[in-house]
């Protein structure tokens, strides 16, 4: 069986050994962008709460009776669009707060070409 | 422990929703963002680890939300809302029994060898532990069983969508199917992740309005029980009424195959093996990190239940015979039903745009864990293998498009012959019961051998699709319901299992000692050990504390349940 690419590299024995998927996923991790280039969450999940909270709490200001009687009468969209803004904001304050932690610049010179997610 | 969805063949068509502008303005904005987080994640995609794990750098927090989210697809939403509705509150049990004790065992016990170990995937774990044919059966079963459950999805989406929104199912199907196409081809499971992040908090916005109406309508918690002790008997709203063996109920179970069949054996199946799940978890940025993944998702999943059942308790309360064919509705109609008669113009377009994000949110966790296991375990390990590391990022890419097609495929599949798929469905949920007995087994017993996994695999699927197929569909036994036989199915797959391993392992050589460090307890490997980075010290951030937290509180969750 030609199990391994490079023999010589590779102990022999019966499969697969974890010393082969650490030493390969280690090498990725070594590579890995993620980190370094990932965008931060907490604004994308603030900024739609916010848009979507103020849409839905004037929908709810500018609500009639019937919209009202319809949700039992509660003024619904009122406080769901309250709710939701507030958890937009949330996530917006804790990013102000703890903005994204600077990675340490791994890109090296030769990287910097690369097309992204080429 | 995920509930399987009876496809209905039609909804009801007075569920029609009064969508108007506003809400379709709500739900633009909502498929915006989803494309916009696929095109930003793309920058991020350097290595085929970003692509498949994210470069195993993610928060905590943010696994752990995606982890929920991706059990959170709209067919658990639905078919819990819908399971609640026909055997009442005894759904608290696929959360609290069926859910808490197998996370919190998945966060401390099995991560660190998960982790630690740094495979990329379920299979290729068994890959280390057992041999090439327990791997590649597992790797086949699960990617084959990934595209078809994502078809299910599809097919749900395209009937509740058709019913509420008035689209034809065929414009549902392809529009939601090349948006996870979209975004998981652009940013992988980064884009995955972050999108469910995001559905996570859309679904919640979504329910919380359904279930708080839902309530004031039937006059609270205790006018809801009230009306359906009259109408429904006692034992409706309690947990644990009528489970006594040999006493009839709807569920058609006891409490030994609840706690045994659903809370342990199917339960742990599904949340320790089922690498859609595992694969969150994977993508943390640290040990510590991979451990919480699962244990911050336990907290939600303690609570998510009520915004489930309460829905489906109420349609049952408020529609006389609901769910039988003379009220008109299905069961699975519950919160579809609640949303048409509550909800106002604005709310309504976030509880529309929250279906279809867990909609997508269930389709895109299979999607994203089918392209990992057939690149890495299928692909790149049997069919091109040695390639330099850009080859397997732009197969991954290629085979995220081949895999929505054939969800899309198996959609109409679905459309045209809704039962076998359904059985389809159930059959998978006995398969992550083999390969949990080969997993706890393999890491127990360091002496079961490397034949043992592959042959335990099998029979535990077989055993498992004999009692569900022929002793409990051809009558053989008497089982009164369909939950009822899962559970028996499950516990039977499981035994078969774990004695074809000790049979077959007792007649072979056991794996060298030196070849199972870090992959049975009580072994380290070198990965286990790594020094907690800054701040992980904290007392909140320790992960046994916080597991034996949340098992504390679903237990004490089930007091008002029980008396």
């Amino acid at each position: 069986m030609s199990e391994f690419s490079s023999p010589a590299d590779r102990p022999e024995r019966h499969g697969y050994s974890e010393q082969d998927v650490q030493r390969e996923v280690t090498e990725l991790e070594g590579k890995s962008a993620t980190a370094a280039r990932i965008f931060d969450l907490r604004r994308i999940i603030g900024g739609l709460f916010v848009v979507y909270g103020v849409i839905v709490t004037v929908a709810g200001i500018a609500d009639d009776q019937s919209a009202i009687d319809k949700a039992q009468g509660v003024n619904i969209n009122l406080w769901t669009g309250i709710g939701m803004l507030l958890l937009g904001i949330f996530f917006l304050a804790w990013l102000k707060l703890r903005p994204t932690p600077p990675t340490v610049p791994e890109v090296t010179p030769e990287d910097l070409p690369d097309e992204p997610g080429a | 422990m995920k509930n399987q969805v009876h496809i209905p063949p039609y909804l009801a068509a007075e569920l029609r929703l009064p969508t108007n502008g506003l809400d379709y303005t709500i739900l633009a904005i909502y498929f915006a963002v989803v494309l916009g987080i696929g095109f930003a994640a793309r920058r991020s995609v350097k290595t085929s680890l970003d692509f498949f794990l994210s470069g195993r750098s993610l928060p905590a927090w943010i696994t752990g939300l995606a982890f929920i989210s991706a059990n959170l697809a709209a067919t658990e939403i639905l078919g819990m809302a819908a399971n609640s509705a026909q055997y009442g509150a005894y759904t608290v049990h696929w959360y609290w029994i069926g859910a808490i004790p197998a996370m919190v065992f998945l966060g401390l016990v099995m991560m660190p060898f998960y982790y630690g170990s740094k495979v990329r995937s379920v299979p290729e774990m068994l890959l280390l532990r057992f041999d090439k044919a327990a791997h590649l059966l597992s790797s086949i079963l699960f990617a084959f069983a990934a595209i078809l459950i994502a078809g299910v999805n599809l097919y749900a989406l395209a009937i509740v969508v058709e019913a509420l929104l008035g689209w034809p199912q065929w414009v549902a199907i392809v529009v939601a199917g090349a948006f996870v196409l979209a975004y998981i081809t652009l940013g992988g499971l980064s884009s995955a992740i972050y999108n469910e992040v995001l559905q996570f908090f859309v679904i919640l916005a979504a329910l919380i309005p359904i279930v708080v109406l839902g309530l004031k309508k039937v006059g609270g918690w205790g006018g809801l029980t009230d009306k359906l002790t009259a109408s429904h008997g006692a034992n409706f709203t309690t947990a644990w009424g009528g489970t006594g063996i040999g006493s009839s109920n709807p569920l058609g179970a006891n409490w030994l195959t609840i706690v045994l069949g659903l809370g342990f054996v199917l339960s742990f199946g599904y949340w320790t093996t089922n690498f859609a799940e595992v694969q969150r978890a994977l993508s943390a940025k640290n040990l510590s990190a991979g451990q919480r993944t699962p244990l911050i998702a336990a907290y939600p999943k303690i609570f998510i239940v009520f915004l489930v059942m309460i829905p489906g308790l109420v349609a049952a309360a408020i529609v006389p015979g609901f769910g039988t064919p003379k009220s008109g509705y299905q069961y699975n109609d519950a919160i579809p039903y609640l949303m048409s008669q509550l909800l106002p113009n604005g709310v309504l377009g976030i509880a529309v745009t929250g279906l279809l994000a867990a909609f997508m949110a269930g389709m895109a966790a299979n999607v994203s864990s089918f392209n990992t296991v057939f690149t890495n375990d299928i692909w790149g390990r049997y069919v091109v293998r040695g390639r330099e590391d850009e080859y397997y990022v732009r197969f991954g890419r290629l085979i995220t498009v081949i895999g929505v097609c054939a969800s899309v495929g198996t959609a109409f599949l679905a459309s045209s012959f809704s039962n076998i798929m359904s059985y389809l469905q159930t059959l998978f949920s006995f398969f992550n019961v083999p390969m949990f007995v080969v997993f706890i087994v393999g890491m127990f017993w360091k002496r079961a051998s490397t034949k043992s996994g592959f042959w335990g695999l099998l029979a535990g699927t077989v055993a498992a699709m004999v009692n569900y197929f022929v002793i409990y569909k051809k009558g053989i036994i008497d089982i009164p319901s369909d939950q009822g036989a899962n559970f028996v199915s499950a516990i039977v797959g499981f035994v078969a299992g774990a004695v074809v391993m000790v049979a077959v392992s007792l007649f072979t050589r056991p794996k060298p000692a030196e070849e199972l460090q870090g992959l049975v307890y009580g072994t380290t490997s070198p990965g286990m050990t790594e020094p907690p980075s800054p701040g992980d010290e904290a007392w909140y951030r320790r992960p046994a504390l916080l597991g034996w937290g949340a098992i504390v509180i679903a237990a004490a969750c089930y007091i008002p349940f029980s008396f």
